[in-house]
């Protein structure tokens, strides 16, 4: 499965979840942090499912320490499946 | 969806018997789907799946041991196959291993923690996760009005584990509250089951009620909790007690 889930996707569907988490569509970026979003830690705990969900990566609340981006968590989840 | 609210089923942890049955029938009656769940009484399970059926309910037993930490992905597998994502927990299944502080061992300190706490942990993070992502959810936990209300001796351990299950009650239930999950307590005080057989007349006297409560009484608390209309009540413990602790 990881060979073939592009960087692209990944970050699709974090833009997917973070509408539905409630964040203004016109505020999602690879920049913007969640904070700025109103993204906030279970947010990002129902995040983590998701992904663990669709690309079957386990990230821990330790891997999360320090994911403050869009980009970052997406380079948290193609390292994991690297 | 049915009712208004999502389709999927209910886990009652030790209801082959007393209270747990009682909450799993009185479920069943509000049309959920309810897994018996039950560690030796298979007998005692079967016929509480009997009685729901029989009623036009639906119901399966499961037997799992849920001091195992492997019982609660082996619950929530099985049920999440036979009826569907488990959208109401109650952590029920509860033992006891009585004696004064001075002779209660490890082994009867850690089994009343595991399985009255730990175990009641591991259920409750296993069906969160379904929960949060489906916005809906229910998780109830039979506490005791022993342990935060009430001391008695001759239950250090089960005293902590009550009291540890009320505070990681509230816990949980301000960690997802904003996800449409709602998380609480039941304590009941002195209610007629083959766990309190002994313990009776003492404390009888003490009950402002002046009879033991029944497990059909502590059951409707939990249909109450469970239902839609209870989706603001969150991280509450509510006592059942004839005013024992009032």
């Amino acid at each position: 499965m990881s060979t073939t889930v592009t960087r692209e996707e990944i970050e699709q569907r974090v833009f997917k979840a973070l509408e539905e988490f409630g964040a203004e569509p016109d505020q999602i970026s690879p920049d913007a942090e969640f904070e700025s979003m109103d993204v906030d830690s279970l947010d990002l705990v129902e995040l983590a499912q998701i992904v663990e969900d669709e690309y079957g990566v386990q990230l821990k609340g330790e891997d999360m320490e320090g994911v403050k981006t869009v980009r970052q968590s997406v380079d948290l989840v193609m390292s994991k499946l690297g | 969806m049915s009712n208004g609210r999502p389709d999927g089923c209910a886990l009652v942890t030790g209801s082959s018997r007393g209270i747990g049955a009682a909450i799993a029938k009185a479920l069943a009656r509000e049309g959920w789907p309810v897994g018996v769940n039950y560690r030796t009484d298979a007998d005692g399970a079967e016929t509480v799946v009997k009685e729901i059926t029989d009623a036009g309910g639906r119901a399966v037993a499961v037997q799992a041991d849920v001091s195992d930490p492997e019982a609660a992905d082996t619950l929530f597998k099985r049920l999440e196959e036979e009826l569907g994502p488990v959208l109401v927990l109650v952590n029920n299944a509860g033992v006891r291993a009585d004696g004064l502080s001075p002779q209660i061992d490890d082994d009867d300190w850690a089994k009343v923690i595991d399985t009255n706490l730990s175990a009641a942990f591991r259920l409750t993070r296993r069906a969160l996760r379904p929960m949060i992502r489906g916005r809906f959810g229910r998780v109830v936990n039979i506490a005791s009005i022993v342990g935060a209300e009430r001391a008695n001796p001759g239950q250090a351990n089960y005293a902590a584990s009550k009291a540890g299950l009320v505070a990681m009650t509230k816990t949980v239930a301000s960690e997802v509250a904003r996800r449409g999950v709602t998380v609480n307590a039941v304590a009941p005080g002195l209610i007629e089951t083959d766990m309190t057989e002994d313990i009776g007349d003492g404390l009888l006297q003490l009950v402002p009620a002046k009879r033991p409560g029944t497990p059909e009484e502590v059951a409707a608390c939990v249909r109450f909790l469970v239902s839609q209309d209870a989706g603001y009540v969150t991280g509450v413990c509510l006592t059942v007690d004839g005013g024992l602790t009032a």
